[in-house]
């Protein structure tokens, strides 16, 4: 590259081939050879009950993945988008969350949809064409899959902004104070409603986290046509602090975003947290990624596998026996079997409920087209076809 | 003719710009859960004064001034309503609520049904909009039909100083997101009697606001006044035209304008939109489909012509004024 002028560091220094393995400012509790490493300032201490907590989440989260995206190849559900490789960042970021702290997803957040508590049934009616997402969000206090890509990030600020209102920020009562995260990717992170919604926080120091998982591909458009330096830093030019974590390192993943959240329950307002990880699947079922990636660059994130490295050195210290992997394979075989049989009893809607919840309550030429509709359907009866 | 049942009340003479601004407040005392967000809102007041006042009662955390960006401010107020909110969001003219576009259109409309009633979006989008004040560009637009075409929205205008003063606290009290329009050259043109006692008409319904027998015209927000200076001209020339302020534009409310096309046999539509896939459209749909065995013409639409709004040297040769409808009533009446 040439000669910068004077306007700084050579791009390349701070987004070249240092950057593949995420760079030194990386932060990272497992190596992806299962060591355990230590970090001056996000170091936590992990009971054995604890590190088996994350590993049987991160392993039931892959089979939810891998029996929707079956389920998907046998028609029963018309697309999935697939999470491969992320379950460190979504169970790192949905464990370190409090009952009081709400959740704003993308439509890949399965693994946080988990933690939260939602029956992982109720994930797949949207890709199936049953629904638009069937939960409460209040019940578990995560919101709906949304599809826009990071216009949920605006609805997570102003929901930051509503907590302050409501008193719930940095009041020293761990059972009151609470926090907003709001889930994108690498792609959002060029949407204007991502920028905007860093500008509000930082404006009104919301209590919002801001998790990006750089699974360093948009569809097809790598992580260079998003951005000339690591999203991480650009944090600082909206006035709030960014931090790179290893996004293939639950544990890591857990102690930043935790701390994260902490700050803005405690009124610190909001944090910019890089999971940087890889999809190591398609963008969803329709997708072809051997079109425009290189199949060396999986090999190569498949050594850094979430789920491998901590299954190493929990063996390694004896933390898991054989016992504990054959009960995780039967209640991850049971949680498919759910996935399956009940995938297939999600009943259709019927056509007539698309009139309802247009509104609070149906309005009246609404109602004349339904029941204009409901007249031409009661015209075929006894027709004979 | 208004519905508005007498009382005796105290009254005052105001403004729409202070029906509005008084409407806020009482709305404001009335639910402490309603913010309102915006550019200028606060110590300004709003570019309009139509805020005027409220920050310095209500303080900061429930008139908030916002940073300059529309889906921000929409989108944050998406949250606040998520959180339980009754955010009430200025956009500061018309043609810039194209920001926010998208976070309307797929978030706030969608919201309700997507969540299958189980989230509310009870917001309010306030829009100045027309023209007719001299203005540059983007700043005298009349982007109704775009929202009136979005299924989860509601749509309203107001027109008069009352109306402004009522109908922004039912909007405010309403679940559904309202796109409340505001007719910005009539903010400080006219004064009515505001009696605080009386009993408003329901927010999603039109009033007749000048009785006819020869033909109706349909008009909202700005319109409304034209079409009564026209009514009154035509009535010196011996027509008797009916005028109905439709005030809300989604859901409509045809039964007065079908009672009406019924008895006059003519309808001539006003507003400072294009008339290309206007609200007249839909209304001379609807009007054909109820009315057809009645109509002695067809409906007929007067409106902003198919362009981009002029420079504002030519905007009154534009905008649909007097003689341009009385021009619309006699070709009906000719017909």
């Amino acid at each position: 590259m040439s000669d910068p002028g004077g306007f700084g560091p050579d791009l390349v220094e701070v987004f070249g081939p240092s950057q593949q393995d995420g760079g030194p400012e990386l932060v990272q509790l497992l190596t992806p050879e299962g060591e355990r490493v230590h970090h001056d300032e996000f170091d936590h201490d992990f009971s054995a009950e604890e590190l088996r907590g994350f590993h049987r989440d991160m392993v039931l989260t892959r089979r939810i993945d891998t029996e929707a995206t079956a389920l998907q190849r046998h028609g029963e559900l018309g697309i999935w988008a697939q999470l491969l490789g992320q379950e460190a960042a979504q169970i790192g970021a949905g464990r370190a969350l409090r009952p009081q702290d709400y959740v704003f997803p993308t439509y890949r957040e399965h693994g946080v949809a988990y933690c939260r508590g939602i029956d992982p049934l109720d994930l797949l009616g949207l890709f199936r064409g049953v629904d638009q997402g069937a939960w409460d969000p209040k019940d578990n206090n995560f919101g709906l899959y949304t599809i826009v890509i990071g216009a949920q990030v605006l609805h997570a600020t102003g929901y930051a902004m509503g907590m302050q209102r409501d008193g719930v920020v940095g009041t020293g009562d761990p059972d009151r104070d609470a926090a907003v995260i709001a889930h994108f990717g690498d792609g959002a992170s060029s949407q204007g409603d991502v920028n905007e919604g860093f500008i509000f926080a930082a404006s009104y120091n919301a209590p919002v986290v801001f998790f990006c998982q750089n699974n360093q591909w948009a569809i097809s458009e790598p992580i260079e046509r998003q951005t000339r330096i690591p999203l991480y830093q650009r944090a600082l030019g909206f006035g709030f602090p960014g931090v790179r974590v290893d996004g293939n390192d639950v544990l890591a993943t857990y102690a930043v975003t935790q701390a994260a959240l902490q700050r803005a329950r405690d009124g610190q307002g909001p944090t910019l947290v890089e999971a940087y990880t890889y999809r190591m699947g398609a963008h969803t079922t329709t997708d072809d990624p051997t079109r425009y990636r290189m199949s060396d660059d999986l090999e190569h994130w498949k050594l850094k596998d979430p789920i491998a490295r901590l299954e190493v050195y929990m063996r390694r210290n004896g933390l898991v026996d054989d016992q504990y992997f054959a009960d995780l394979k039967a209640e991850a075989d049971e949680l498919g079997h759910h996935l399956r049989e009940g995938c297939k009893a999600l009943p259709d809607p019927q056509p007539m409920s698309v009139f309802d919840h247009v509104y609070t309550e149906m309005t009246d030429e609404l109602a004349a087209q339904r029941d204009g509709y409901a007249a031409y359907l009661a015209s075929f009866e006894g027709a004979g076809h | 003719m208004s519905t508005q049942k007498v009382s005796t009340g105290s009254t005052q003479r105001i403004t729409l710009a202070k029906g509005l601004n008084m409407g806020l407040r009482k709305a404001m005392e009335d639910d402490p859960k309603v913010l309102i967000m915006g550019e200028d809102v606060g110590k300004l007041g709003g570019v309009f004064r139509i805020t005027d006042g409220l920050q310095k009662d209500f303080g900061e955390d429930r008139v908030i001034d916002s940073p300059l960006a529309e889906s921000g401010i929409v989108g944050t107020a998406v949250g606040m309503a998520l959180r339980g909110y009754r955010p009430v969001v200025e956009i500061q003219f018309d043609g810039f609520v194209y920001p926010a576009y998208d976070q309307i259109v797929c978030q706030v409309a969608k919201m309700t049904f997507r969540s299958q009633g189980k989230s509310k979006m009870p917001m309010v989008i306030r829009i100045p909009f027309g023209g007719g004040i001299g203005a540059v560009e983007h700043h005298s637009e009349s982007p109704e039909a775009q929202f009136a075409h979005t299924p989860g929205l509601k749509v309203v205008a107001c027109s008069n100083p009352i109306d402004g003063y009522w109908m922004i606290q039912q909007a405010i009290a309403c679940d559904d997101p309202v796109i409340f329009l505001e007719p910005k050259r009539q903010y400080h043109a006219d004064k009515a009697e505001l009696d605080e006692s009386a009993t408003p008409d329901p927010l999603f319904t039109s009033r007749t606001v000048r009785a006819g027998s020869d033909a109706t015209l349909l008009a909202y927000g700005p319109t409304v006044k034209t079409a009564l200076k026209a009514a009154e001209a035509a009535a010196s020339e011996g027509k008797n035209l009916e005028v109905i302020d439709l005030r809300t534009l989604s859901p409509l409310d045809m039964a007065p304008v079908f009672e009406s096309v019924r008895r006059t046999g003519r309808a001539v539509v006003v507003h400072e939109a294009h008339v290309n896939l206007g609200l007249g459209a839909e209304l001379s749909a609807r009007i054909t489909e109820e009315c057809f065995y009645s109509l002695e013409a067809p409906v007929l639409r007067v409106g902003g012509f198919d362009t981009p709004y002029p420079p504002s040297r030519i905007e009154e040769e534009w905008l649909p004024d007097l003689d341009r409808v009385l021009d619309a009533v006699d070709r009906s009446m000719e017909f």
